[in-house]
């Protein structure tokens, strides 16, 4: 692990690669082991998605709640072997081009590398050795005797939480916030980018993007290689 | 195209400056993309722009005479060998300004020197753009400066942008006499020979600076550019009383001694202006009524017109420069050659210094091309090239008053300038001190992975170069007493550059009087086009 006295913490999804934890559930959702299970979840996920979207407009943490919920019932196991599977087979032809060269620059600089996502744990590891980060901080499924509960070991990450969970990263870690980095897509994470030194705008949406203009944060695009 | 044959002949016969008097007619002054007409107090003497020197009749011959009589060693073609691995660096866009019609000089000496490489069995040929630590050129600047017959033929692998963060992209050659770092970029340092294309625009450019600013990285640059260098440099565009000068002719001597280094060489006159703008060239007594007409007409459509498009509308005309002087070989004589041209071109004598300068400050510097001309850009300007735009004294005496046109818009390009704004933002209000902010910033801003990567990936200035550009101001802040900005659109970007602010030209004259009395010496700088004083005496 880098000695550094700052790091540089990046959001996942829509910053690093173009994936978000619906792709990820979905992979799961396709991948059930049996046709009717698959068929079952598939179905189950497609329905679901005008109350996942209206969730997400309203309140990320009731979206997260809810989205978290349709793991219930998952074997820990299970998840675990599939998330090989859905690295390779999706989160790593979603990197973005100028991912990687991002995220040496910030290493180079001296800066340790930290995910901060709020998707689970076991669904961006890979991603996370592949990237070469040093620390990752995603949510945590609670598993009862080795199946999911469909219930996320609270704090939530996301939004405000995100901002809460780097703070006590670096204190815990004696990181200098001031001098450290976030790099996130999304207006949802302005709390994580307004905490440290330097944020940056990744690939921004259209409320980020003008929340950097009118901050006069950077914005980077790393969409090309 | 050359048509000011008339003008020419007119210049030739009239002294570069003007003393005003009661009938004089207003002067034209730039402030940014605005044209102001203003009476000038009696006795104001104003430095006009030489006339054009008259263009190289066959740029292609020369070059070719140059490559083959060469300053100091063999002709290019003997150097050649079958096999060989020649690097070829090229000057970026900060030269000349504005971007000059095409074909570009730099354009003319690649059509001629490529083809002899490639007669000579010389495969392995890479075109490099000496950016150092600017922005990197777009697709479609570097198709313009070579042409598409180049471009296509070796873009993107064999022509490209230098990369002063590319992790082992440069090596270090060693050290100098005086401990500077040799940092140079890999390929060239690795090829059997490199040749630098260079186009010189001021006296300030070429020679040793071109291999030893261009193809260096941050640490390369930071051995001259320093608060202290930029101290004792009198001036920066006089390469023999610049200290600055003096690091970068160390590095340079290094650097030739452990490099096969051919330079080619070549600079401009000064015709910055023609066709419907050629009244921009003539001085105010010698307008036309057609002369007129055009300047009410586009005073009247500045006025009316938004900021972005009066820019782009300045931007997009290209200068209608002519080459004037093309010099090969090894690095000192060759600049020599070159120095006497530009000197040639640029400097009107003067024998006097002036309490009070008046320099207008036009659209774009070496930093703004397709861009906006920022806040810590005005400053350069201002404090930095045109205070520096003498040899011998300075225009303006020691402690005198600057005044400049500009509106000091808070404005800036967060794609060419993201780490300008945060050392406007956050650093300006806490010191201008120069060496302070060298020391407790300079390398946070240079080491910053965003900046870093927006330099290497898109076209953002290095994150250090807003030190750069501050400490480019460092010796005309030591040396005037007082700086006013007319015009400024706003209170608190003069007041953070440590200036006074005044509505009218008037109105700064009036402060400037209050302060060296109503029989201050004034005088005015009428660019552009470039001129330079000389004062030897």
């Amino acid at each position: 692990m880098a000695e550094a006295r700052k790091a540089a913490f990046f959001d996942v999804d829509g910053t690093l690669v173009r994936t978000n934890i619906v792709h990820a559930f979905a992979f799961y959702a396709t991948n059930q082991g049996t046709i009717l299970g698959t068929a079952w979840k598939t179905a189950k996920l497609l329905a679901s998605i005008p109350v996942f979207m209206a969730t997400d407009r309203v309140n990320r943490k009731v979206f997260n709640e809810l989205f978290y919920s349709y793991y219930e019932g998952q074997t820990e196991d299970r998840l675990e072997t599939l998330a090989e599977e859905l690295f390779e087979d999706v989160l790593k032809p979603a990197i973005y081009g100028g991912t990687p060269r991002l995220i040496e620059d910030c290493r180079r600089a001296g800066c340790r590398i930290v995910l901060v996502t709020g998707a689970l744990d076991f669904t961006v590891r890979h991603l996370a050795r592949h990237l070469g980060a040093d620390d990752v901080i995603a949510n945590r499924m609670r598993f009862v005797q080795g199946v999911a509960t469909g219930r996320v070991v609270p704090p939530i990450i996301e939004g405000a939480h995100k901002a809460l969970v780097i703070r006590d990263y670096c204190v815990k870690e004696g990181l200098q916030l001031e001098k450290s980095f976030a790099y996130s897509d999304s207006f949802s994470d302005y709390p994580m980018l307004a905490v440290v030194g330097h944020p940056a705008a990744v690939n921004p949406d259209a409320r980020l993007a003008r929340v950097a203009r009118a901050y006069e944060w950077p914005i980077i695009r790393t969409t090309e290689g | 195209m050359r048509e000011p044959k008339s003008l020419a002949r007119f210049y030739e016969g009239t002294e570069q400056i003007v003393t005003i008097d009661r009938d004089s007619p207003p002067r034209v002054l730039f402030s940014g993309e605005d044209l102001l007409l203003e009476d000038l107090p009696v006795g104001t003497k104003v430095i006009y722009p030489k006339p054009p020197i008259e263009g190289l009749s066959n740029v292609k011959s020369a070059i070719r005479w140059a490559i083959n009589h060469p300053e100091g060693c063999d002709p290019l073609h003997a150097m050649l060998r079958p096999g060989m691995k020649v690097t070829v660096a090229i000057d970026d866009i900060s030269l000349p300004l504005p971007p000059m019609r095409t074909p570009d000089a730099r354009q003319q000496v690649l059509e001629v020197i490529l083809p002899l490489l490639e007669e000579s069995g010389v495969d392995d040929v890479h075109l490099v753009i000496a950016i150092a630590l600017h922005r990197r050129m777009t697709e479609a600047e570097m198709k313009r400066m070579v042409g598409e017959k180049i471009f296509d033929a070796y873009y993107p692998d064999r022509y490209y942008n230098h990369d002063a963060e590319e992790p082992g992209g440069c090596v270090t050659l060693g050290e100098t006499e005086h401990g500077e770092k040799v940092i140079v970029n890999r390929r060239a340092a690795e090829s059997d020979l490199l040749i630098y294309v260079n186009l010189n625009l001021v006296p300030m450019d070429g020679g040793h600076k071109s291999v030893g600013t261009g193809l260096t990285n941050y640490e390369g640059v930071k051995a001259h550019h320093t608060p202290d260098h930029i101290r004792k440099s009198h001036s920066y565009m006089d390469p023999e009383r610049s200290e600055m000068h003096r690091s970068v002719d160390r590095i340079g001597r290094y650097t030739d001694r452990n490099m096969n280094v051919f330079h080619i060489e070549t600079t401009i006159n000064n015709r910055m202006f023609d066709g419907a703008l050629g009244f921009l060239m003539k001085r105010e007594e010698d307008y036309t009524d057609g002369d007129r007409l055009k300047l009410a007409g586009m005073r009247a459509a500045l006025r009316n017109m938004p900021s972005l498009a009066k820019r782009k509308m300045f931007q997009a005309v290209p200068a209608a420069y002519d080459v004037i002087a093309v010099h090969a070989g090894r690095t000192e004589p060759t600049h020599a050659k070159i120095l006497e041209r530009s000197w040639a071109q640029y400097a009107v004598d003067v024998d006097f210094q002036a309490d009070v300068a008046i320099f207008p400050i036009p659209f774009v510097s070496p930093y703004n091309v397709n861009s906006i001309l920022n806040p810590l850009l005005v400053q350069v300007m201002a404090c930095g090239y045109f205070f520096n735009f003498y040899r011998g004294k300075p225009l303006v005496k020691k402690g005198g008053t600057l005044i400049i046109t500009h509106p000091c818009s808070d404005l800036f390009d967060p794609e060419h300038h993201p780490s300008y704004i945060e050392f406007f933002h956050r650093l300006l209000p806490e010191t201008r001190d120069a060496e302070v902010l060298e020391r407790k910033y300079e390398r946070e801003f240079a080491e910053n992975p965003t900046y870093v990567h927006m330099y290497r990936t898109g076209n953002a200035y290095h994150g250090a170069h807003p030190f750069f550009m501050w400490y480019w101001g460092e010796n005309g802040r030591q040396h005037l007493g007082r700086i006013i900005a007319v015009g400024a659109d706003n209170e608190h970007v003069p007041r953070m550059m440590g200036w006074e602010s005044a509505q009218t030209l008037s109105e700064a004259i009036d402060m400037a009087r209050a302060v060296h009395g109503r029989g201050a010496e004034i005088a005015m700088l009428h660019h552009p086009p470039i001129v330079m004083t000389q004062n030897l005496g």
